[in-house]
């Protein structure tokens, strides 16, 4: 029995109260099972990222263009890994949920490029040989070069190609890749010498600072 | 909401204070370390950086599935300690047609100090007599003379970095720790600063580089001031002025309640304490208090006291002259990154410092010999910092325009081995520079009760209207012209194009600088002024405003130095005059 028939079942039989038509038509909400808040997040955040996490926005095709894609334009090589192993697919699946004003770019461009892929190699995108695959990239990757006809595809590659260098550099992988060496507590005593050197350059004593001694 | 209940509580105390940030903790720490028994009343939840419920800091990027980009509960993105931000659900603002204004706003303990830059500059002599020196705006009711000793006493209380500049006398000397060394980039800035005589000196943030006493650690140099520090090594009010006051058992703190108005006698035209909502329970509450303290940051005071209408106080209170809400004004701002190729394939290394620039430049030029009567400052920004979201995102304006490795230029964009090159060649190769400027104050910049917005609670919303003039516009390309020279002394590639006249040459929308004050302008002449000097409303003995509202100006210096000195100065005054019984 829906809610709102139980509702009505209880006004006529049991308890007799006049629950008139408006009333029962606005069901309560069903109550919220208890989410567990992680640190450093409101509860209004917490429940937020648990909605956006049960929902799932690419189909299984488009999930594997996006991969193949990403690892285009991420691969491995000998210092790191590709973007696909740096996790950057699941990262672009969250973000068309968390900001739906990317969803119809992403998801009409992967179409556009299946469109294309058809016409002219008879299979879509994720389907087509590497070769294929690498021929249509060139012509959408570089935004000042790119044919008349083409330039839907390159405006997707670039809203693409975005996602993938923030997923990919924001990852363990990326940021190792990077050399960033922060985020740690420390003793911040300048610039190293030895770089102060390579640029010739010196804490020289300020004027403030040398009238005083 | 079932039942509507007014529920009075039975205490009175000798003082309640509206919203818990800069200026209301500040009014907190005095008074209850001077005894008085205070109640304050702050809309957000409770807040504090040392918590592991609420800390943010040291977290990875991955550690966000948005990687840290911005959502609609959090303006700053999944790491920043402001709850809220440009967009407040249920809270809305509007703007006249044809103007715009934009309000950024927190709602928690300690509101917008707890991810605030931390740039902690006092107002120079020159900033409280702009009329006198220009013939243009207005003086202040006071001078720096007034403020100094409570300037002192905050660089004391809460600790500074910085150095004294001898060669700015509207710089005033202050009670500095030492400041960080600068990074590489901000030592080549200094380099190219020097040769085109653009001065390029320690900045001024209150970040403690030396510990100040036994309940604030050190700074640890995570550059995460912005994420609220668990050591209390920064400056937030939360933790440094109202837990504080809270530990001397002398404050009552409640969180959730949102002020509607300030209540008053009648006959005797005495504020008798506040009503507010509890955003939780939706109950109505009144609290009655001997003085009413209105720290609830500039735009929300004047909203309170324009919705505190009576029939002795028609206009809303303290309002006789008709001023409150005008000369609403914010900071210029305008800004122009740019890559410095001498910085590519760098040696790696921590870089991180304190969470902010530091160096900077203070306003170095004589505006009788420019066209706009204002001046400005620089902020810098760069460095190896850690990636966030957004990162390598627009590579393709960039990597056109740098040779590869073998010297020959390719088109921008790419993908594949050659762009994860780029990426590590470019990393920590950028500078950013802003400009922060003086506006001249305007009667015809101001918010005013939207007659037909109301909040969520049913409380009457703002509605703006703010134009800037051609002092500011002016201003702004003079800032554009600086940023291209600063750029090309360092031999770098500015980025993006240069702003020109149909953009107003960057000039940031009203509101986007977040310094906005002037809307309870005190002054002597109570037909021009709402409040008096001590920042005591003309027309309400037992009524104080302490955020920015009381500001004639705001100097090209950011505020929140002065709303801090300027809340002790008048919290000081308080006490005086309960003593005399004056009050
Ligand atoms: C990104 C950013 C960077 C900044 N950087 C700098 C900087 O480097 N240097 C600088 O000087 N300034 C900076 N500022 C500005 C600085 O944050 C503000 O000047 C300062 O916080 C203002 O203090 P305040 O006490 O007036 O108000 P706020 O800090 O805004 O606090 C007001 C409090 O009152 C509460 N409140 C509002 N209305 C009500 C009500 N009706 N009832 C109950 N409570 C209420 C709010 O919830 C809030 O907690 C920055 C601001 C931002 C957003
Ligand atoms: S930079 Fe220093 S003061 Fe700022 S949050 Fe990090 S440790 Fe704290």
């Amino acid at each position: 029995m829906k809610r709102r028939d139980s509702l009505k079942a209880i006004s006529i039989s049991s308890l007799g109260l006049a629950v008139g038509p408006a009333e029962a038509a606005v069901p309560e909400p069903a109550p919220k099972p208890p989410i567990k808040i992680p640190g450093g997040r409101l509860k209004e955040e917490a429940e937020r990222d648990a909605r956006l996490n049960a929902e799932k926005f690419f189909t299984p095709h488009e999930l594997q263009t996006v991969t193949v894609l990403s690892d285009i334009i991420i691969p491995a090589d000998t210092r790191s890994g590709s973007a696909s192993q740096a996790g950057v697919p699941a990262f672009i699946e969250f973000m068309m949920k968390d900001q739906p004003r990317s969803q119809t770019p992403m998801r009409g461009g992967l179409r556009w490029i299946d469109n294309v892929c058809t016409k002219r190699y008879g299979k879509p995108f994720a389907q087509c040989t590497k070769a294929q695959q690498i021929e249509l990239v060139d012509q959408i990757a570089f935004p000042s070069k790119v044919a008349p006809d083409m330039t839907q595809g390159a405006a997707f590659f670039s809203q693409l190609r975005n996602l993938v260098m923030t997923g990919f550099y924001t990852s363990k992988m990326g940021i190792e890749d990077l050399g960033y060496m922060g985020n740690v507590p420390n003793q911040w005593n300048g610039v190293p010498d030895d770089v102060l050197k390579q640029y010739g350059l010196s804490y020289e004593p300020s004027k403030a600072e040398e009238a005083r001694k | 909401m079932d039942q509507f209940n007014i529920t009075k509580a039975p205490t009175v105390y000798d003082a309640v204070i509206v919203g818990s940030g800069a200026g209301g903790g500040m009014a907190a720490y005095i008074l209850t370390k001077a005894g008085a028994k205070v109640l304050m009343l702050e809309a957000g939840g409770y807040y504090d950086p040392a918590d592991p419920k609420y800390i943010t800091q040291l977290k990875w990027p991955y550690e966000s599935p948005r990687r840290g980009a911005s959502t609609p509960l959090r303006s700053g993105g999944d790491f920043d300690a402001a709850w809220g931000g440009w967009d407040i659900e249920g809270e809305p603002y509007s703007s006249k047609a044809g103007t715009e204004f934009h309000w950024f706003r927190s709602r928690m303990l300690g509101g917008r100090t707890n991810h605030w830059g931390r740039i902690s500059l006092r107002f120079g002599p020159d900033d409280f007599r702009r009329k006198s020196l220009t013939g243009v705006g207005d003086d202040w009711p006071i001078g720096y003379e007034d403020l100094k000793p409570f300037y002192d006493k905050t660089d004391r209380l809460i600790g500074v970095f910085g150095t004294n500049l001898p060669d700015f006398p509207n710089e005033p000397d202050g009670y500095f720790l030492p400041p960080p060394k600068p990074r590489l980039h901000e030592l080549m800035l200094q380099k190219a600063g020097k040769s085109i005589g653009v001065p390029v000196v320690p900045s001024r943030l209150s970040i403690l580089t030396q510990p100040i006493n036994k309940e604030r650690g050190q700074c640890f140099y995570c550059h995460q001031c912005n994420r609220g520090c668990q050591a209390y090594a920064d400056f937030s009010s939360s933790s440094v002025l109202v837990i504080p006051a809270v530990k001397t058992g002398n404050l009552t703190l409640q969180n959730h309640a949102m002020v509607r108005e300030v209540l008053t006698d009648q006959r005797t035209g005495l504020a008798t304490g506040v009503s507010y909502v509890d955003t939780v329970t939706l109950q109505e509450v009144s609290v009655r208090a001997k003085t009413v303290i209105l720290g609830a940051s500039t735009c929300e005071s004047a909203r309170l006291l324009l919705n505190s209408k009576s029939p002795r106080f028609p206009n809303g209170l303290a309002n006789s002259s008709g001023v409150i809400g005008k000369y609403l004004n914010d900071s210029t701002g305008a800004g122009r990154s740019a890559f410095i190729p001498a910085l590519m394939d760098r040696k790696r290394y921590n870089e991180d410092g304190v969470g902010g620039m530091h160096v900077f430049t203070p306003w170095w030029l004589d505006n009788k010999k420019l066209d706009f009567p204002r001046g400005y400052h620089i902020e810098y920004g760069g460095g190896m910092g850690m990636p966030g979201y957004g990162f390598g995102g627009g590579v393709e304006n960039l990597n056109g325009q740098i040779p590869g490795r073998d010297g020959k230029m390719k088109p921008g964009g790419g993908y594949g081995a050659s762009l994860k090159d780029d990426m590590r060649r470019f990393y920590g190769a950028y500078v950013g520079m802003s400009g922060r400027g003086e506006p001249v104050p305007l009667e015809s910049n101001y918010c005013e009760i939207d007659p037909n917005g109301v909040d969520k609670y049913g409380i009457p919303t703002l509605r703006f209207h703010y134009k800037w003039s051609d002092y500011e516009v002016k201003q702004a390309k003079h800032m554009q012209d600086t940023f291209e020279e600063i750029i090309h002394a360092m031999g770098g590639i500015p980025l993006g194009r240069k702003p020109g006249p149909e953009q107003n040459y960057g000039l940031a929308a009203p509101g986007r600088i977040i310094h906005e004050v002037g809307t309870v302008r005190m002054g002597n002449d109570p037909s021009k002024s709402a409040l008096n000097k001590f920042q005591q409303a003309h027309d309400v003995k037992n009524l104080f405003v302490v955020d920015a509202a009381p500001f004639v100006s705001q100097g090209d210096k950011n505020v929140t130095w002065t709303i801090l000195a300027s809340s002790m100065r008048t919290s000081e005054y308080l006490i005086d005059q309960v003593k005399q019984k004056n009050i």
